[in-house]
């Protein structure tokens, strides 16, 4: 298996809570540099995945290599190789813009001179150099959110994932945020994303739709359009996850 | 009225569904009587006395194994002379050095006053006085045995008596404060809490919304805890008497009318905080720092606030546990009448109004 | 059946936070009405006016005739509220979060029961569960459950689907018809667009301001640019490309394919297939699509005037 190639594959990764099998026996890979999203209803065993592969809950069984760390024994590693954002991972309202800089950065072990270039340039990138001083409490949302997003990789990863990163944000902010992957997944890095919206799992290369913690689909969504004979990727969901036994526990 | 009713079994099942909480109200006060009752007394027992007994006497060595009998005092040195007196307090083998002067029982027997002399270390003087006092009170035991009721002018010597206490017993001064701070617990914390909770999670903004008067949602969270804070009362009461063994003097209904009065102004201060804040946090801060430090503080049964300076006796004033302790303290311990605690039932009544006074007029019937 | 005249709201101690801005729209009776706005836009302030629960600053507004500043009681007793934030109580089962409700609003649950019948037929194998321990789907269904059990007139729903998965978010919007039939007015707010197709008629709201009010048909008619979709696999680079282009407007990926709002005079479609052809992107297609409501709110949006 190339593993250099893939940002993550995962065999047969389950996780069990005692009876309860909350992801069951997933099997997928991610390649550098791909838009990956990650579909579900509630309670379908998103989360969970996402723990597993973010090194914050250790397999029950089966195995996922995370940018060429397996989460099972290199945990440590695959956290240093990712980044991660969460619509609930909030900077923090109360320090200012730089302040919230600095400090995430310093948990990646950027300093001195290092950290105040990172600094320097994604204030510049995101057109936020006069904020700086300013409370991140005070920043408009869409605003707040696409800081996040390049603080989640100021230690560039190779894989960053995206937890709801969109909720709640007008449709414009939104589409500024997808511009933001569009430029870093052009860059090599690769995205994994879990949305509620079902326009924007159009604008992943492939997603996976996972029903009763296992995946029922994967593909480009044209192909699955296809694949169901729709022309909404609404209704490809809509129909996979009705059939889930268990969406509400 | 069906909706009152809903609310207060809504509340029920909140507090008994909150069963840690729930244990930790039961069983603080039960910890609290029983810490108090047995490990932290203030009475002091075996005290280590040094006896320089310069009379070796029949009398003198009476005395000293009757001091000695006595489970107050542990005689454990002699000495000889008096100039070593100062050694044996200063290293702190012995808290007291008792001076038996030569001569005593002639001067006893013959009706002179005799004289004792006491030097006791005085760097703890609450320990101080009251070891001197528990001495004195052997010393006049001891006489009055031997030589019955002295009536000669020459011998008259006062004697301080301790009155309602006479073993000037610790537990009887806290129980009453024990009560006090437990009640304060849950009806200032625990009310202000509760309401705070319903704005916090949202529920506030669907109950304002309903055909129910918003005072009624207010009101229907002060029932249980009233309920559940005489419960309390009684628990601490029951504890005192049979397993501390303290009587309760007074009249049982005016303690609990007191009581009653007592919860009534606590948890209308309860509310007032609640009108203030909207984070649970805060609430409980406030009850904690604001209202918690002072009920200890200027209680009175902590520290005495006799021995306070000025300022801090007015500010005590202001502590409506001070009352309360007042109060109980009189009818549980003294066993006085409702004329005795007539001006602490008037300044509570006066705290009560005053609280639901601030608290209606602070309450929103919207949420801003 | 609800009257919103010119209400401003601003928060803050100076009132330096504006709110909502001369808010004016009309709700008819039996209406199924949308409040489509991104978080922050002033949902909640507005539905708190309405629900008595805050007091605007200047304006008025009526529910079913009363004054929501006058008749607040009136308007309590007729009205259904669902609170964005979830307000049912965590440690009291299913059934006693119903009982409590349907108590202070003077029902019962079986004078009702018609009415949530279809609901709670689905959590009624939860009667007994606390609510806490509901999933999120649920928990929404059972809040719906409570803010309908005395049969409001008037019902006011904040976002009852954020949070929600597709699936649940489809069952919600079945109820709400089938409640819209039983000719209850609602009033339904939500950051969904796709959702506004469903209302009868929608508001628009950024910033605490209604951009427009109309139906669903009506609204996307009011777009004045014309909106071409163009589908490629290279995504980012013809995003790149469009931008630079003279005559296109606003480009942003939508669904499948990135939609671009051209200027009115600009008719060439082949002529702009052959341009990106030439730039490299071999598999583009070109089509004129008629909007959806999220392009025409897209585009109000960056038309407002700024506050």
């Amino acid at each position: 298996m190339m593993t250099h190639k893939f940002s993550i594959v995962t065999d047969k990764l389950t996780k069990r809570f005692g009876d309860f099998t909350a992801v069951d026996a997933i099997s997928f890979k991610v390649e550098e540099g791909e838009i990956f999203g990650f579909l579900g209803a509630n309670g379908a065993g998103k989360t969970t995945a996402m723990r597993m592969l973010t090194g914050l809950s250790l397999p029950s069984s089966g195995k996922a290599v995370v940018a060429g760390y397996d989460v099972g024994t290199d945990t440590e590693q695959v956290k240093k190789s990712i980044g991660y954002m969460s619509q609930k991972f909030s900077l923090y309202q109360d320090l200012t813009v730089g302040e919230n800089i600095e400090f995430y950065g310093g948990i990646y072990g950027l300093h001195g001179r290092q950290l105040r270039g990172e600094a320097d340039a994604m204030l510049m990138r995101l057109n936020l150099t006069d904020e700086r001083r300013t409370l991140v409490n005070a920043l408009p949302l869409g605003w707040k959110q696409k800081l996040a997003f390049s603080i989640a990789i100021i230690h560039k990863p190779k894989i960053v994932f995206l937890d709801e990163p969109t909720g709640g944000v007008d449709p414009v902010t939104r589409r500024q945020f997808w511009t933001m992957i569009y430029e870093a997944a052009e860059s090599g890095l690769t995205i994994f994303v879990t949305t509620h919206y079902m326009d924007e799992a159009e604008y992943c290369n492939r997603i996976a739709i996972m029903v009763d913690a296992r995946i029922e689909a994967m593909g480009q969504p044209a192909a699955l359009k296809k694949q169901f004979d729709t022309h909404s990727m609404d209704d490809v969901f809509y129909r996979l996850a009705r059939k889930a036994a268990r969406t509400e526990m | 009225m069906t909706q009152f009713k809903a609310f207060i079994k809504k509340e029920f099942y909140h507090i008994m569904r909150d069963r840690k909480t729930l244990l930790v109200l039961i069983g603080m006060p039960i910890v609290q009587i029983i810490l108090f009752g047995f490990a932290l007394t203030n009475e002091v027992k075996n005290t280590v006395l040094c006896v320089a007994d310069l009379a070796k006497d029949d009398m003198s060595q009476a005395l000293v194994a009757e001091v000695n009998a006595s489970k107050y005092f542990d005689v454990k040195y002699t000495i000889d002379n008096v100039e070593e007196a100062d050694r044996m307090l200063r290293s702190g083998k012995a808290r007291m050095v008792l001076v038996i002067p030569k001569g005593i029982s002639y001067d006893l027997r013959h009706g002179h006053v005799a004289t004792l002399q006491l030097i006791t270390d005085g760097t703890n003087p609450n320990m101080a006085t009251t070891i001197n006092t528990y001495l004195t009170s052997i010393v006049r035991d001891f006489r009055t045995h031997h030589f019955g009721k002295l009536e000669l002018p020459m011998t008259i010597v006062t004697i301080p008596r301790m009155l309602y206490n006479p073993q000037l017993k610790g537990e009887y001064t806290f129980v009453p404060g024990v009560i006090a701070m437990v009640l304060m617990i849950i009806c200032v914390l625990m009310t202000s809490v509760s309401i705070v909770k319903e704005k916090e999670l949202g529920n506030m903004e669907m109950l304002l919304v309903s055909p129910t008067h918003p005072l009624v949602v207010i009101l229907s969270k002060a029932v249980p805890y009233f309920i559940l804070s005489l419960l309390l009362v009684t628990i601490i009461l029951l504890m005192s008497r049979f397993v501390l063994h303290i009587p309760i003097r007074g009249n049982i209904f005016l303690l609990y009318g007191v009581s009653g009065l007592f919860i009534i102004a606590a948890l209308a201060l309860g509310l007032v905080i609640s009108t203030f804040t909207n984070s649970q946090q805060v609430a409980m801060l406030i009850s904690l720092m604001g209202m918690m430090l002072p009920t200890i503080m200027f209680g009175g049964f902590m520290f005495p606030i006799e021995n306070m300076p000025l300022p801090m006796q007015v500010i005590s004033n202001i502590v409506p546990a001070k009352w309360f302790y007042y109060a109980i303290n009189d009818i549980m311990i003294k066993g006085l009448g409702i004329e005795a605690v007539l001006r602490e039932i008037l300044i509570l009544a006066g705290f009560a109004i005053l609280f639901i006074f601030i608290s209606l007029r602070k309450f929103n019937l919207r949420l801003a | 059946m609800i009257s919103v005249n010119q209400i401003s709201k601003a928060y803050g101690a100076k009132k330096e936070i504006p709110a909502l801005t001369s808010v004016d729209f009309e709700v008819s009776k039996g209406e199924l009405f949308g409040l489509i706005g991104p978080d922050g836009s002033g949902k909640t302030t507005l539905f708190r006016i309405l629900t008595t629960l805050i007091l605007a600053d200047s304006g008025t507004a009526a529910v079913a005739g009363f004054d929501v500043e006058k008749d607040m009681f009136k308007i309590r007793n007729i009205v259904g509220y669902m609170p964005g934030r979830f307000s049912l109580y965590q440690d009291l089962s299913v059934r006693e979060n119903l009982e409590f409700y349907a108590t202070i609003f003077n029902t019962t649950i079986e004078k009702n029961y018609h009415l949530i019948k279809d609901i709670y037929v689905q959590i009624e194998p939860f009667a007994n569960r606390r609510a806490g321990a509901l999933s999120g789907g649920m928990k929404q269904k059972l809040a719906l459950c409570c803010a309908l059990i005395h049969k409001p007139e008037v019902l006011f729903l904040d976002e009852p689907t954020t949070g929600v998965d597709v699936v649940s978010r489809k069952e919600f919007w079945e109820m709400l018809k089938r409640l819209k039939s039983e000719g209850i007015t609602i009033l339904v707010s939500t950051p969904y667009m796709d959702e506004a197709e469903l209302c009868d008629r929608i508001a628009l709201i950024d910033k605490g301001r209604i951009l427009e009010v109309a139906t669903p048909a009506a609204l996307v008619n009011t777009m004045d640019s014309p909106v071409w979709a163009i589908s490629t696999g290279k995504v980012y680079a013809a995003m790149q490309l469009l931008s630079s282009f003279e005559g296109i407007g606003e480009v942003y990926p939508f669904g499948e394919s990135l939609h671009a709002v051209v200027d009115a005079g600009f008719k060439d479609t082949a002529g702009l297939k052959l341009r990106l052809q030439k730039a490299g992107i071999a598999d583009a297609e070109v089509a004129i699509i008629s909007p959806t409501i999220e392009d025409v709110f897209m585009h109000k949006m960056k038309q407002a005037p700024h506050a």
